[in-house]
């Protein structure tokens, strides 16, 4: 299958990227890993007239914590995001996030800002993003703009980014003491994309869940919060399961997941359920330093 | 807004230690421009949809699917397929001769890829258990169904390589 033809510019700066994105004027479209863009550009579903490749722009695929906070380049792989020690020890719901995106091959091409970006309500990154109140670096003609995660994802594949504008960092609040994160989705086989998926957040102090967020993969045209659930898992002791299982599954109320080949709407309702609970013991085990078997999450079941 | 789409590429990459000047179009695959201008047709076109990974070959020592990607943007890298592993007198790479020992192909379409996938796992410091090993081909489909095989023959090559390796010998 070959995409139509287009002209190519391989960029050296984020500012040399937004000038392009001006030049084609609604014509063009970033490269990054091209895991979700070559595709669509072979099916002919998309047809930029200007590839603009990120992928040689220097330094922009750095892991590191600076000033209170994890800042990731947005062109980092998530073959990188998966085998970041810094980040397993920080915020290890991205090394699950990435873990479980497409197969190792992808994930060698794959960055983190193209997962965001490309905003596909069934892409992983959203959801999580959504969960750690990350922020995002635009760099647009104007300027540099933080956007929230909240605020970024509009609409299906529609984001808070101009016409200009480039992702390019991806900022997060180093975790409180006492935190605990993890990402959990289920899916038909390797490769696929979610059927359902939840990311969850937890700050532990003295015994009990001070705070929890919750944000879901593929429940709606954006991540969506889990608020309710949020509430009602407040105050509850770490060692309460079946509470915070029930207090985990009000994120099935309200939504209202698309119908598709993988699975109906009230099937999915119910692995929201499911696997907000589990989401959420995983990351209060994490939050309490408990080992686990990884093993059981790479193989059946949710990952 | 001017664009000139057809615009020829000059790019220079390294395939199988050997430099290729080329110049192509923009929207050519990695994976055409090996199998129609360099004449590779050991990486095999399968699903054609990043499914698959009969087109794995390895960029800047990675393994990744050639068919989803343009050859434009491997300027000035380097790239491994399936014919720059054996030796050039015919020796087969040890992971070539453990898909051999162990049956480890049955009609061979995605056996190039299986290779080129798992060629990361003879360098780790650790052998990979079976379950890794899983893993680390997830992205590559054998439609004869042979992956306990496969799954053999690449434990048998990390067993060899790590053993090698071994200060003990």
């Amino acid at each position: 299958m070959y995409p139509a033809a287009f002209e190519y510019v391989a960029v050296g700066s984020f500012a040399e990227a937004s000038e392009q994105l001006a030049r084609a004027a609604g014509e063009g479209k970033l490269l990054s890993g091209g895991c979700s863009l070559i595709p669509l550009m072979k099916l002919r579903l998309a047809e930029p007239r200007l590839l603009i490749d990120l992928n040689r722009v220097p330094g922009a695929a750095g892991i590191i914590a600076q000033a209170g906070e994890i800042r990731i380049g947005a062109l980092a792989r998530e073959a990188d995001v998966e085998a970041s020690a810094l980040l397993a020890a920080s915020w290890p719901i991205l090394v699950d996030t990435s873990a479980v995106i497409a197969d190792p091959l992808v994930r060698n091409m794959g960055t983190i800002g193209g997962n965001i970006a490309h905003a596909d309500p069934a892409n992983d990154h959203p959801a999580t993003m959504l969960a750690l109140g990350a922020r995002f670096l635009l760099s647009g003609a104007a300027g540099t703009r933080e956007v929230a995660a909240a605020d970024f994802f509009q609409d299906l594949f529609a984001t808070a980014l101009g016409e200009d504008e480039v992702l390019t960092e991806i900022r997060i609040a180093a975790p409180p003491p006492g935190t605990g994160s993890a990402y959990l989705k289920y899916e038909r086989q390797v490769g696929d994309f979610a059927v359902a998926a939840v990311a969850a957040v937890v700050v532990v102090a003295d015994g009990r869940i001070r705070s929890a967020r919750l944000a879901l993969t593929n429940a709606g045209p954006v991540p969506l919060r889990a608020q309710s659930a949020e509430v009602a898992l407040a105050g509850l002791r770490v060692d309460d399961g079946a509470g915070m299982d029930e207090a985990a599954a009000l994120a099935g109320d309200g939504i209202q997941p698309w119908a598709d080949l993988r699975g109906g709407t009230a099937y999915k309702v119910d692995l929201v359920r499911g696997l907000a609970g589990r989401a959420v013991r995983r990351a209060v085990a994490r939050a309490l330093g408990h080992h686990e078997l990884s093993a059981a999450a790479a193989h059946g079941g949710p990952r | 807004m001017t664009v000139t789409p057809a615009r020829q590429h000059r790019i220079t990459v390294t395939v199988n230690g050997e430099s290729h000047l080329a110049a192509v179009e923009p929207r050519l695959l990695l994976v055409h421009f090996l199998r129609e201008d360099l004449g590779l047709t050991g990486t095999h076109v399968g699903c054609d949809t990043t499914s698959c990974g009969a087109c794995t070959v390895t960029l800047d020592g990675r393994p990744i699917k050639s068919c989803t990607m343009f050859a434009v943007q491997a300027d000035g890298g380097e790239i491994t397929t399936i014919e720059g592993l054996a030796d050039p007198d015919g020796t087969l790479h040890p992971l070539q001769q453990a898909f051999w020992d162990e049956h480890g192909l049955q009609c061979g379409y995605c056996t190039p890829g299986m290779l080129m996938a798992a060629l990361p796992l003879l360098d780790l410091d650790e052998r990979p258990t079976d379950a890794e090993i899983r893993t680390q081909i997830s992205g590559n489909l054998c439609r004869c169904t042979g992956y306990a095989n496969i799954v053999r023959a690449i434990a048998s090559a990390t067993q060899r390589a790590h053993a090698e390796r071994a200060p003990d010998g």
